[in-house]
């Protein structure tokens, strides 16, 4: 018999969320699907990288452990996980995950899902050379001009191949690049046989998706309406999604944690990167914001509804990544008196003698932290007796020599600048290498994901 | 007997609305949410695409896009050519737009004395 009503629970916002905040979605209160979201845009191309130097990493190394910890109380308890921790090394974050499972002696008592062919780092040749141009959706440019700076191409899977693990019977879903959006819909579907053509439901279930793929964010994170308001933050309540087959459901959060779950919380995570909201497009569907309507149902229990969406496009949405130069940002900071004036001759003195060593940049910012960082020349003037200033220098360029020259110029200013001045116990910036994000778009056609049961 | 005249007040936005912002590439988004439904319409009719280009002279070097969300009391703008080349290329502290959402709230807007004490902004 269908259920009606499916509990999942959101347990990072990002690679780097708080370590417990999954545990305690599991340990807090009653769920079905933990959903962990782990890709950033630059994620994969770091895990590129170490998977370059040891063939089997490139995956989410956290996920493993925290496995191990929940692993057991998922079994027990009938909570299952979608998580896009594989990164570029699906198989291998599958292979690690059942290791652990055996030691927990839980063989035979589960299987894990792997969604694999969204890594198209191999086709790309063959794909470019087909015809399939992959122009830049920002400034249409077209990719050989960074063809030999490609460092991962991966294509953002939907929902639907996780559907096809979870019917198989997968306890853990583990895939490489899909949609964050993707993790929470793709649960609803399995759950409730929702059709690949219901464009509401879909629509619905990806703005639930949506509103939790941030964690905190929607539950009194970042909240900026009456934040001073805001309960016990140390122990902020991850977002649970509550959804019921029409497609409603509602954002709440665990009894007894921390945070609020209140319509403006959950309208700031909804507007939260958003572009022309009508048109908000995922691989499953194409959902409109301004269907949405929240009411109170309760202490931290907001209700969603109405939603409505289209049909999804014919293409999915490629993320390249290609290395683009090299940066290094150094700081220092100035004290009264007169600390923004002595931290804008620094500046002056910086770059004459930059200028002097004939480096070239493509860019040099200079920023005033505690002037004007975040808000430019809409802070106006600072106040003439500023308690202190930090200077922060930023140069980014294609030859690394030049970028590393630079980092040896920031603590001489100490000794050969102006006065008043500290903050360089550091040591000197370190140079990055820059790696950027090229967004482009594929006919689905071209593209097969696959879907693979591993019994542990 | 007070005299009915209709007189004009600035009111800054922080005042009336809340909001959130992020990035897409070098593009920042700011999502602007009225306080109450009433005050709406007010940031519908001040709160224009021209306004906020204005108001970010010298920060967004691209268009800026508005769309409407009535359903929430909100207001989404793209400012686009914002965020330094976006993303890993910029160079900025802010290189994602997260306080482009409070930059706006220091707009200043245009609300008569009525509008102003319908929405008890004054006493």
């Amino acid at each position: 018999m269908m259920k009606q009503k499916i509990r999942i629970a959101a347990g990072q916002g990002f690679w780097g969320d708080l370590p417990d905040a999954p545990v305690r979605q599991v340990e807090g209160g009653p769920i079905d699907y933990l959903m962990l979201d782990y890709l950033a845009e630059v994620t994969m191309s770091i895990m590129q990288k170490q998977r370059s130097r040891d063939p089997s990493a490139g995956y989410a190394k956290d996920f493993v452990p925290l496995m191990k910890q929940i692993l057991p109380a998922c079994v027990e308890r009938d909570i299952r996980v979608t998580a896009n921790a594989g990164g570029v090394n699906v198989p291998g974050c599958a292979a690690a995950v059942k290791e652990v499972a055996r030691e927990l002696g839980l063989s035979g008592k589960l299987k894990i899902g792997i969604v694999t062919g969204d890594d198209i780092m191999p086709r790309l040749d063959e794909l470019l050379a087909r015809g399939v141009e992959m122009r830049n959706m920002d400034n249409g440019a077209t990719l050989d001009t960074v063809r030999d700076q490609i460092q991962s191409a991966n294509v953002y899977l939907g929902a639907a191949p996780l559907v096809e693990a979870l019917n198989g019977g997968a306890r853990i879903v583990i895939t490489g690049r899909a949609t964050d959006t993707g993790l929470t819909l793709a649960p609803l579907i399995h759950e409730f046989g929702w059709a690949s053509d219901d464009w509401n439901r879909l629509a619905a279930g990806t703005i639930a998706g949506h509103i939790i793929e941030c964690g905190a964010q929607c539950s009194g994170g970042n909240c900026q309406y009456e934040w001073r308001s805001i309960p016990n933050l140390a122990n902020v309540g991850f977002p649970l999604v509550e959804a019921a087959p029409d497609g409603s459901f509602v954002i709440t959060k665990h009894e007894r944690t921390g945070g609020w779950v209140i319509i403006p919380s959950v309208k700031e995570q909804l507007v939260y990167e958003m572009g022309d909201p009508r048109d908000y497009i995922t691989p499953d569907c194409v959902a409109d914001f301004t269907t949405v309507q929240l009411e109170y149902e309760g202490r931290d229990r907001v209700r969603v509804f109405g939603i409505e969406g289209r049909p999804a496009t014919d293409t999915f949405k490629v993320s390249i990544s290609y290395s683009a130069g090299y940066k290094a940002v150094g700081t220092l900071v100035y004290s009264w008196p007169d600390a923004f004036d002595k931290a804008q001759a620094a500046d002056r003195i910086l770059r004459g003698r930059l200028d002097r060593l004939g480096l070239q940049f493509d860019e040099i910012l200079t920023e005033f932290v505690g002037a004007n960082a975040t808000h430019g020349p809409l802070a106006g003037n600072p106040a003439p007796d500023l308690p202190e200033v930090q200077l922060r220098v930023g140069v980014r360029g294609q030859n690394r020599a030049d970028v590393e020259r630079f980092t040896k110029e920031i603590a001489p200013l100490v000794l050969t600048g102006p006065p008043g001045v500290t903050g360089f116990a550091g040591g000197r910036p370190k140079v990055e290498e820059i790696v950027a994000y090229w967004p482009a778009l594929i006919p689905k056609h071209e593209i097969e994901p696959k879907v693979e049961l591993i019994e542990v | 007997m007070p005299s009915f005249q209709l007189t004009l007040m600035k009111i800054q936005l922080v005042k009336l609305a809340h909001a959130r912002s992020g990035d897409k590439g070098d593009t920042a988004n700011v999502g602007l949410i009225a306080f109450k439904d009433e005050i709406y319409p007010l940031l519908v009719r001040e709160v224009t695409a021209a306004r906020v280009k204005e108001h970010f002279k010298g920060i967004c070097k691209g268009d800026v896009e508005r769309f409407e969300l009535p359903n929430l009391g909100a207001l989404n703008f793209l400012l686009h050519h914002s965020l330094g080349g976006g993303g890993t290329l910029s160079l900025m502290t802010d290189a994602q737009g997260k306080t482009f959402s409070t930059a706006l709230l220091r707009m200043m807007i245009d609300v008569s004395d009525e509008e102003a004490q319908s929405f008890e902004l004054i006493s």
